[in-house]
């Protein structure tokens, strides 16, 4: 859905989407790192499970939801990656004591 | 608006809505007045519980009301559902009341002894149970949690979707809402009543005032006398989780939605609008002390409301000697004892008087002057 | 590596590190004030200057030179003494300017003399059918992808909407390379007409030129459709096509992403918290918080500047931020505020940056069809509450947002109604014949934005406060 422009220099970070090594940049947001993957990074809401990806990109809406490194219900889109982070897709209401 | 009505109920809230929807079941014609989107609504605020352990110390004929209460909330929800089409969620499969330490324990013992003391006939089950037993109901309880009180009867419902199914019953029983149209005085003459509204006049022969707190105001326009202690209650509401608690707890609950409810405070303060943090992190402290996995769910909303509260804690109901055909009713548990209103005072309303072995113990009268302290044992 | 706030007590806590917040704290700190500034970004610049110190398009050409403004404010503030935390999450602001700011998974608590609220704006819901598909997304979320990560749109892009940014960002994404396959305008052709009479300030202001400019630029690549009049985001799980109607005309076209875009409007989340009184602004069609000339609002000591105040753009937000800073100069230290620009200088500054705004408002005042919407689209994206299920309230007796929620939980879900309040408030002033002023707004309490439990549960508490919550 989007690419990155090869202007960006940035260093590299590697984390880690439900198990599956992502490439990201220094300075990216979780949501912007997911967005860019070209993998399915579709969340699933806790109401109906409908699909949905980030909406706003600014910390507002609340669709761009993930579990990173363990705790779920995180803003990924507030989020700043960094090495080794573990990001896992959520699929419907989140599990206690995650 | 000049209409004649059977019944006028003023209060839109559960209370009043159950006494209409329960009118207008029996086929009564019936207007329910009520105020508009900002008001101090206990409905939207309470914590939702039907709830029977604890209730009546004090009072014999509060215990008694409540199980009967608890027992006919399955007819209530059934019918709705079948009326509406919504599922109000009720779930009766007992509930606790969970200690954190031993004194909490020692006291919490005390308090299921003294009930069992007084009941009597209408014993309800409270028992005591100890950390080890709690925990096969409750597995997720954390170390401090010493034990706690069990009651059978105790379970919770969605009472948002309650008032809203009652709403969406009115059309269905042709009860007439009448939202922003709060009533400012009744007098009564030729035989019916009449009350003032910012948008006219309405006219009933019969009223039932299910106001609130203010019922304390509007009571005595009638003849009656309403005594209220009003306090605030602070509630937390956590994002909507996988399923955890099956069970209902006094402070702590899972809505059928998947949010977790965490109360309640009880505080002598009457701005619904402000917030005590330090009063939520008390809540939440303990919450996360009883269920340590709560520690890491996000806490989405918190709010404070007016509690509706006679001054004794206990309902009122009564009905008026110098203005026949006029009733009060004012309870803090107005999602617990919403069957009752809904079945047993709507039908004393049809039939024009209460009946004082039903409700007797509940008149007024009881204040006499000075109103007593608080001792419900909510 | 997050720092909790180094005092308890400050002069000004500036909330939002935007073109407001940046000037305003910056002009506080520099008269010698204890000064605080608490960001919930990673860096500077808020959404205008996203990214400023830190962004990856190096070619400064290409996000153009009101961008780079922000570079400047930046440096006034890294020079003054004002404390700067990022990543810092304001989840409750009170009457006795008592605030509550979450960092890095614990909270802070300081109060403050003074509290100048620079919460900016967000995108005015655009809610269409289909536009909680996944690959919709607001014009402004693209626009911080490609300046925060330099990621532009890949696949097949529609862009839809009206307004400044729609233009600005179409330009933005052509100039990185990225794809764009057609411009929907929705703005509608009466409000040309309507602001006719605007015009000659419009004329005379900066925007004009440069927006020419920008269109010209964009219209030279890709194909714009303007009278967009009917839009619709369709696929099953994934967005896979938009429809649209203009001119009489309907078509569909195979999309991966859909960016729509009808202005912005205040965040007042915060503010209305705060019991910051609010009026319906029916020019702006949003809620404004109702201040003084210096930015004062109902509560005393907090002061709004920016686009929180009411939409002004990026130059009027650097000059409320400054006009704010200043009356708190003057209340807490009126021998520096004499050092400072003087009042009416910056209120000629404000009424120069605000020139040309009444046409712009008047021309991309967006059409009921796109603000209010029907049937099963959705209004409430976090509890998925529709138009229909809004309307079935309002039959049954809802009067306004707060019995809505009581109902059908709208507004219930962790944006606590920032991506539905205005839709539900003109939703329902339609349907019951009402202004949305009449119809009023959700009541907003603490926390505006999540924390956790854990985190609530280490407030400081009282004696008093276990007895108000500890019973038998």
């Amino acid at each position: 859905m989007f690419r990155r422009s090869e202007q960006d220099k940035r260093p590299q970070v590697q984390i880690f989407v439900d198990g599956v090594a992502v490439a990201a940049r220094q300075g990216d947001t979780v949501s912007a790192v997911l967005l860019a993957s070209g993998q399915d990074v579709r969340r699933s809401t806790a109401v109906s499970g409908a699909p949905r990806l980030p909406y706003c990109m600014m910390g507002v809406c609340f669709d761009c939801l993930v579990t990173i490194d363990g705790v779920g219900n995180r803003q990924g889109c507030l989020v700043p990656v960094a090495e080794g982070m573990q990001v896992e897709i959520q699929k419907g209401k989140r599990e206690i004591g995650r | 608006m000049s209409r004649e009505y059977d019944v006028a109920v003023v209060g839109g809230g559960l209370l009043g809505s159950a006494i209409a929807w329960g009118l207008g079941r029996l086929g009564k014609s019936v207007a329910v007045l009520d105020e508009g989107d900002i008001t101090k609504r206990a409905s939207r605020a309470n914590f939702a519980l039907v709830w029977v352990q604890s209730k009546g110390l004090g009072m014999p004929a509060y215990t008694v009301w409540t199980v009967q209460a608890s027992q006919a909330w399955g007819r209530l929800a059934s019918e709705l559902k079948q009326q509406t089409g919504l599922d109000v969620a009720l779930q009766q499969n007992g509930g606790f009341h969970l200690t954190l330490g031993e004194d909490e324990f020692g006291q919490r013992t005390e308090l299921v002894k003294r009930m069992h003391n007084q009941t009597g006939a209408a014993d309800y089950k409270m028992e005591m149970l100890p950390a080890s037993e709690v925990k096969k109901s409750l597995p997720l309880i954390g170390s401090e949690v010493s034990g706690g009180s069990y009651c059978p009867l105790d379970g919770h419902v969605n009472s948002l979707r309650t008032f809203r199914a009652f709403h969406t019953g009115f059309r269905e029983f042709g009860i007439d809402y009448f939202p922003e149209q709060p009533v400012s005085a009744i007098s009564k003459s030729g035989g019916e009543f009449r009350l003032t509204t910012p948008k006219g006049e309405l006219r009933a022969a019969k009223i039932v005032l299910a106001a609130g707190n203010a019922n304390q105001t509007l009571a005595p326009m009638v003849g009656l006398h309403a005594p209220m202690g009003p306090t605030r209650g602070q509630i937390v509401v956590t994002e909507r989780t996988m399923p955890f608690l099956p069970h209902p707890l006094t402070t702590i609950r899972q809505t059928d939605e998947g949010t977790v409810m965490i109360g309640d405070s009880k505080e002598d303060e009457l701005d619904d609008r402000a917030l005590k943090h330090s009063i939520s992190a008390v809540m939440t402290d303990r919450a996360q002390r009883m269920f340590p996995h709560l520690a890491r769910l996000n806490v989405v909303r918190s709010w404070a409301g007016i509690r509706v509260m006679p001054h004794d804690g206990f309902p009122i109901y009564d009905q008026s000697e110098t203005h026949p055909g006029a009733f009060v009713a004012c309870c803090h548990s107005g999602v617990t004892l919403a069957s009752n209103h809904a079945f047993e005072i709507a039908r004393m309303v049809a039939q024009g008087a209460l009946e004082p072995e039903l409700v007797g113990a509940f008149s007024a009268s009881r204040f006499g002057g000075a109103g007593t302290a608080n001792n419900s044992g909510y | 590596m997050t720092v909790a706030p180094k005092r308890e007590d400050y002069d000004v806590v500036v909330i939002g590190a935007g073109p407001a917040g940046l000037a305003a704290a910056a002009t506080s700190a520099e008269a010698g004030l204890t000064t605080l500034l608490l960001d919930e970004n990673i860096g500077p610049g808020g959404q205008v200057f996203r990214a400023i110190s830190s962004t990856p398009v190096t070619e400064r050409s290409q996000l153009g030179a009101d961008y780079w403004v922000g570079a400047d404010l930046v440096q006034s503030l890294r020079a003054s003494n004002a404390e700067v935390i990022h990543r810092a999450t304001v989840w409750s602001l009170d009457r006795n300017l008592d605030i509550a700011v979450s960092i890095g998974g614990a909270s802070a608590f300081v109060k403050a003399k003074r509290v100048i609220l620079a919460t900016g704006a967000l995108e005015r819901p655009f809610p269409i059918p289909g536009w909680t598909l996944p690959g919709v997304m607001t014009a402004g979320a693209a626009q911080t992808m490609l300046k925060s990560s330099a990621l532009v749109p890949g696949g097949r892009t529609v862009i839809a909407g009206q307004g400044p940014l729609l233009w600005l960002l179409a330009a933005q994404i052509l100039r990185l390379g990225g794809r764009i396959d057609r411009i929907l305008d929705t703005t509608e052709r009466g409000n040309y007409f309507a602001a006719l009479p605007h015009a000659f300030a419009f004329l005379t202001s900066p925007y004009f030129t440069k927006g020419l400019a920008m269109m010209r630029e964009v219209k030279a690549k890709v194909q714009v459709v303007s009278g967009v009049t009917e839009l619709t985001a369709i696929g099953d799980g994934q967005l896979t096509s938009v429809s649209y109607a203009a001119g009489g005309k309907r078509e569909t076209i195979p999309a991966d992403l859909l960016l729509l875009h009808q202005g912005v409007v205040p965040n007042v989340n915060l503010a209305m918290s705060a019991d910051v009184e609010h009026r319906w602004d029916d020019l702006q069609l949003c809620w404004s918080p109702v201040l003084d000339a210096s930015g004062n609002s109902s509560v005393a000591g907090i002061a709004i500047a920016g686009d929180g105040a009411g939409i002004g753009g990026a130059n009027a937000a650097v000059v409320r931020g400054r006009i704010a800073a200043r009356a708190a100069v003057e209340a807490l230290a009126p021998a520096v505020a004499a050092k400072l620009p003087a009042m009416a200088t910056l209120r000629a500054d404000l009424a120069k940056a605000e020139r040309g705004r009444v046409f712009l408002d008047t021309l991309f005042r967006p059409s009921p069809q796109f603000r209010i919407p029907s049937g099963d689209t959705i209004v409430c994206r976090c509890e998925e509450v529709t138009a229909k299920d809004v309307l079935d309230s309002v039959a049954i007796g809802a009067t306004g947002p707060n019995q809505l929620k009581a109902y059908r939980r709208a507004g219930m879900g962790p944006c606590q109604g920032r991506l539905c309040g205005l839709t539900v408030t003109e939703l329902m002033a339609q349907a019951r014949g009402k202004t949305p002023q009449e119809i009023g707004y959700y009541r907003l309490r603490a926390p505006v934005k999540p924390i956790t439990l854990a985190e609530l549960a280490a407030v400081p508490k009282s004696e008093a406060d276990i007895k108000a919550v500890v019973r038998g």
